[in-house]
């Protein structure tokens, strides 16, 4: 796993978590809405937010490879290769 | 039901020369503007560059908003009412149950353009072809009910939660339909009140009317003048006020500090007929609005003590004094007192009934009347009306009883209320 894109993807997703859920629980298979308890609608937020950070544009249909940290790192490693 | 009674148990503000009760208290007893220059509205060429808008710090925004709400945040008028209403509910004593809904509870949150700068931001995406990338929130912050959304949310109502729209009497209206809601036995609490975003693409309209004044952009303190000879037009403003209002016998279980009663009102539209149209008011109207809302409180009209009127500083000053002096059957040194708070606030729009009807409270909580200021030379027309004395123009102390409210707007409608001492 790419220990670079995780530590930004974990600073990413860091203000999306509920108040009662410990950023410390973000883990490499961590489901965003059922583990992490992220507000589904929030997830459109953390997209745009990784495209931003990665330089790189997350079509819709990709959407359902982000949604565990692991999916999302691997998707991320794949869209920064091809840029 | 008949017999309910419904009282006012917390109160809440964001205003131009206030943010918070204390604050706001300490400013209108001692005749303080919220009326500032704005060096934008200069550089976009308004005629009137000046306003009210609240003065809001981090430490509120915190106080209120998780810093996830904030992210991308960008409602003003949703950020006033919050503040405004979160204020109410702690004042009123009322606790906030996280895990379950309180159906007795609920909000009736008015507000006239709310969400415009969030709009406008998501405008240019929308334009540049960038729809996906407005993020999660452009809908709840644009939405004409995010305010009372937000509110209910926050607080758990699980009763009524709405926003009503009626111009600039949209804030006496929330009141007036909380208070019937209660009466009718439909609600055992609601939170009532009204907000309005502020700056230029709020009050770009009013400018292009030209119905705000512009000789006073280097003095901006001095340029709401409601009832003067030399009023020139409203200046615009902006906020919000929030009123807590119960049953009685709630209140009293609760052993709730009581402020006031709300003991009738009405709301009613002169049809744009007569002399009304869209943005003047039909006077018969105006003044059944009054009769209307003194008959539903089951008082007489030399009963009325104090007036808070709408007098917003325009020309149409002298025709609100006269229908309430028609109306009430009242004038010279019988007429009740009169103030305006537009003098010190501006204009708030959507919000000037609220925010008004919390300064009413005040006075009639705490026994004084608030000066009506800028007002140098009193405009004739009015003083053919009304003895001088009965405008107050510094701070005066008051034992009465009754105040009435009344607030108009554009589309030629009318709210009044009637608060009692208790």
């Amino acid at each position: 796993m790419n220990q670079e894109i995780y530590a930004k993807l974990t600073e990413i997703i860091k203000p999306y978590l509920p108040e009662d859920v410990d950023a410390a629980s973000i883990a490499k298979d961590s489901h965003l809405v059922n583990d992490l308890n992220i507000n589904s609608t929030h997830l459109v937020d953390i997209v745009l937010d990784v495209e931003d950070a990665f330089d790189i544009t997350i079509e819709d249909d990709e959407l359902d490879n982000m949604e565990t940290v692991a999916a999302s790192i691997a998707l991320i490693e794949q869209k920064s290769e091809n840029k | 039901m008949q017999n309910t009674r419904v009282v006012v148990t917390g109160l809440g503000v964001c205003s131009p020369n206030g943010v918070g009760v204390p604050a706001f208290k300490e400013a209108i007893e001692s005749g303080k503007s919220g009326i500032r220059f704005y060096s934008e509205l200069e550089k976009l060429n308004f005629s009137c560059q000046i306003g009210g808008m609240p003065l809001i710090s981090e430490a509120v925004k915190a106080k209120y908003f998780t810093p996830l709400q904030l992210r991308n945040f960008n409602a003003a008028g949703i950020l006033y009412g919050v503040a405004a209403g979160m204020e109410a509910w702690t004042d009123a004593g009322l606790k906030i149950d996280e895990e379950n809904c309180d159906f007795d509870s609920g909000t009736i949150f008015g507000v006239g353009t709310l969400g415009v700068d969030k709009y406008r931001e998501s405008i240019y995406k929308v334009d540049e072809g960038n729809t996906r990338r407005l993020g999660s929130t452009s809908v709840q912050q644009t939405m004409s009910s995010g305010v009372s959304a937000y509110l209910g949310g926050m607080l758990g109502l699980g009763n009524l939660v709405t926003s009503n729209s009626s111009a600039c009497s949209t804030g006496t209206e929330a009141i007036l339909l909380a208070y019937e809601r209660i009466k009718n036995g439909k609600a055992t609490r609601m939170l009532a009140g009204s907000t309005s975003d502020g700056g230029p693409y709020v009050w770009c309209g009013f400018d292009a009317l030209r119905i705000l004044p512009s000789k006073y952009n280097a003095n901006p303190t001095q340029a709401s003048r409601p009832m003067a000879s030399d009023a020139s037009g409203f200046v615009p403003g902006s906020g919000a006020g929030a009123l807590v209002l119960e049953t009685l016998e709630s209140a009293q279980k609760r052993g709730a500090k009581i402020y006031a009663e709300i003991i009738g009102g009405t709301s009613n539209s002169g049809g744009q007929r007569q002399e009304g149209s869209m943005t003047a008011p039909n006077s018969i109207a105006v003044k059944r609005c009054i009769t209307d809302a003194v008959k539903d409180a089951q008082i007489t009209a030399e009963e009325v003590d104090v007036i808070n009127g709408h007098l917003t500083a325009t020309s149409k000053d002298d025709l609100e004094i006269k229908n309430w002096s028609e109306a009430l059957d009242r004038s010279g040194q019988e007429f009740p007192y009169i103030n305006s708070l537009k003098g010190m606030t501006g204009h708030c729009l959507a919000a000037s009934g609220s925010i008004e009807c919390v300064a009413s409270v005040l006075q009639l909580k705490y026994q004084f009347l608030f000066p009506n200021i800028n007002l140098q030379q009193i405009n004739p027309e009015i003083l053919k009306v009304v003895s001088e004395n009965r405008i107050p123009r510094g701070r005066m102390n008051l034992e009465f009883n009754i105040l009435a409210k009344a607030s108009f707007g554009f589309g030629d409608v009318n709210c009044c209320l009637i608060f009692k001492k208790i």
